[in-house]
């Protein structure tokens, strides 16, 4: 991790949408899907963005991917602010940051056999002469485990773990750095997720890939992820190494997403006290005051109701935004609140 | 007696001119305050067999053979009507996407009080009066403003609160839960199992779970049926479906998901292929084509539910628990 140069830097991102109405399509309102995100993603690592619905990590991909316009702040890619970027610089990035997306049905053009889904960004790209592409086809495919009929089928002949490959091979054609999986294996069914997951796995490595991996499930994203950020509202709420997010949660709200996870062990969970986090994510065009977690926070102050607390490092590498973070960290030597007695003891 | 227990059920659809099963000989049995929960992948028939028990398959779907006893009462036999008074009574069911399963012009209300009113012949006042109770019972806050409302009004986690208010209403003896949760976020997933469990725990209410999800499974789940390609391939308590897998399959399933509670670099195992298309044939164990244990006995003779310690296993061979190990070696 010493020298790593950071092939994506996001500073301060915000994205807005209007919400409009009215005759004239006026601007009522907006919506602020992505409130000050900020991270940077090593080369050849799995960055995990992680949140629930609305928390506006599928928005942060899409800006990444220049498919949305930031409101504010910066998304510099290789050094170089990609909203400046035209004509050739333009199309190069869009060459070397690719995107697998997680619906395998509607992400694959049903009327294209998997040939011409693959070798189409090839020919368009100009990567190989005409009479090479079929071969280029064929060894994508072998690289997602596909054997080379494939190139002759269309998406509907396939079963989903085997469309997901196909867009995975399609994202490789361009031979990428940097790809965005935006919840790539959550449509997929657990014994073919796991095959979906070692490939990106051994992809990676083999191709020296960077991942920015969207998800929600919780395991999944800490197994493939070196580090992961947890979003809330638009806010980014705490990041750091995965081991260190998912053993010591700072932030109250990394806890209860963690602590809502059942784990397949009946043992253990049937030792285990939940105490399910009340409520549920307010709505983006009127987020309440203060820290936007206080409605639902374990462990809410007064503080946090009127100023809205910012990313700090509370260990090397490891930020949160929360008022109360030192009490947190230190919950262990806490006397254990009533609510939830003999929760913790593991 | 056994609340429900189900034997032999099979399940038929019919395509293009063809038969095709889709079930075959599911058993499983269910005990009062008890939940069961069946474990499968898509196309493994779980939901079906819900949709059977229930007296929903639709239209080319049929019970070709097996019994449905529900307090010993054959469900199979039942004609339509019959099933119609238990529909809601007796036995209720929880769907997976609340915003497809609710009437979105109507009323919170008025879906909540019409099974009070049909089934328990409450009176409007009666029943309005219960359905707000209700509502404050499944958590929903300022019940009198959301009785009104239509449920695109409410958010996913609320409306599948109104499903539970609904399912509850007629204060059945079973309930049927297709998939929950599967559409909900990790907190509000938690609320709602949370919530269901409990209902069910203090009515005495035997629920059956359908799920993909281990967790839930290893959280709220006595006991488990695993489900694969239309069969019912493993059963046991949970605690020894998870200790000691006997079936290939669970085994795999285990194994596949990665875990919280477990160090992130273990290597996922996944199982190769995919699970077979329900009209595809395949002779012998469904699962063969799949399974490191397959032998040619696998691809020809389908195995018969044997037990197997404290589990059922349809398996040739089947994984032994440690301790049997121990005494067949000694």
């Amino acid at each position: 991790m010493n020298a790593d140069k950071p092939l994506l830097e996001v500073d301060n991102l915000h994205v807005s949408f209007p919400i409009r109405s009215g005759l004239l399509q006026r601007t009522k309102a907006e919506i602020r899907a992505v409130s000050g995100a900020t991270f940077t993603v090593n080369k050849g690592e799995a960055f995990g963005l992680v949140g629930e619905s609305g928390c506006g990590k599928t928005t942060v991909a899409r800006a990444v991917l220049k498919l949305v316009d930031p409101s504010a702040g910066t998304i510099r890619y290789d050094g170089q602010d990609i909203a400046n970027l035209r004509g050739p610089s333009l199309e190069t990035f869009r060459g070397k940051v690719q995107a697998v997306f997680q619906d395998p049905f509607s992400s694959l053009n049903p009327r294209m056999t998997a040939g011409h889904i693959i070798g189409e960004p090839i020919r368009v790209h100009g990567l190989k002469p005409n009479s090479e592409v079929k071969s280029e086809v064929a060894r994508l495919l072998d690289i997602c485990g596909l054997p080379a009929r494939f190139a002759g089928l269309y998406p509907h002949e396939m079963s989903g773990g085997q469309r997901q490959r196909i867009g995975i091979a399609r994202a490789l054609a361009m031979n990428p750095e940097l790809i965005v999986c935006d919840e790539a294996v959550s449509a997929l069914d657990v014994s073919i997720q796991a095959q979906i997951i070692n490939l990106l796995e051994e992809l990676r490595v083999e191709l020296g890939l960077t991942y920015l991996f969207i998800g929600h499930d919780l395991s999944v994203v800490r197994h493939i992820c070196d580090r992961v950020a947890v979003m809330y509202l638009g806010r980014m709420f705490e990041t750091a190494d995965s081991d260190t997010l998912f053993a010591d949660p700072a932030h109250p709200y990394t806890r209860a997403l963690i602590d809502a996870v059942p784990n397949p062990d009946p043992d253990a969970e049937s030792n285990r006290v939940v105490d399910p986090l009340p409520g549920e994510v307010p709505s983006p065009t009127n987020p309440p005051s203060g820290c936007v977690f206080h409605p639902r926070c374990p462990s809410v102050s007064s503080m946090c109701r009127q100023e809205e607390p910012v990313l700090k490092n509370v260990a090397p590498a490891h930020a949160a935004a929360c008022w109360n973070v030192g009490n947190q960290t230190r919950r262990h030597s806490e006397p254990i609140p009533e609510t939830n007695s003999a929760g913790v003891s593991p | 007696m056994t609340l429900l227990r189900v034997e032999q059920l099979a399940i038929d659809v019919e395509r293009d001119g063809h038969r095709y099963r889709l079930v075959h000989d599911a058993s499983f049995e269910l005990d009062r305050g008890e939940t069961l929960a069946i474990v499968g992948e898509s196309g493994s028939g779980k939901s079906l067999t819900a949709l059977a028990i229930m007296g929903l398959l639709g239209e080319g779907l049929s019970l070709m053979q097996g019994q449905i006893l529900f307090e010993g009462r054959d469900l199979a036999k039942a004609s339509p009507r019959e099933m119609n008074d238990l529909r809601g009574n007796d036995v209720a069911m929880i769907f997976q996407e609340p915003m497809t399963s609710l009437n979105p012009v109507r009323s919170i209300q008025s879906q909540l009080v019409e099974g009070m009113r049909l089934k328990l012949g409450l009176s409007k006042a009666a029943a309005a009066a219960r359905a707000l109770e209700l509502l404050n019972e499944v958590g929903i806050s300022d019940p009198e403003r959301r009785l009104k409302q239509y449920p695109h009004q409410l958010s996913g986690g609320m409306r599948q609160r109104v499903m539970i208010a609904i399912a509850v209403s007629c204060e059945p003896k079973v309930i049927l839960a297709d998939e929950p949760t599967t559409a909900l976020d990790v907190t509000i997933q938690a609320q709602i199992l949370a919530l269901t469990a409990r209902l069910c725990r203090d009515h005495g209410v035997g629920l059956v779970l359908i799920t993909h999800n281990l967790g839930i499974v290893a959280r709220y789940a006595q006991n488990v049926a695993v489900m694969y390609g239309g069969r019912v391939i493993e059963r046991a308590t949970a605690r020894d479906l998870y200790r000691t897998p006997s079936h290939p399959y669970t085994r795999g399933l285990l194994e596949s998901v990665p875990r919280l509670d477990l160090p992130r670099d273990i290597p996922l195992q996944p199982i190769p292929g995919a699970p077979p298309d329900p009209m595809e044939h395949v002779p012998g164990c469904r699962f063969n084509p799949r399974c490191a244990r397959a032998s040619d006995r696998c691809r020809a003779e389908i195995p018969v539910m044997q037990n197997i310690g404290e589990h059922s296993v349809a398996c040739w061979h089947p994984e032994l628990p440690a301790a049997q190990k121990r005494d067949a070696v000694g």
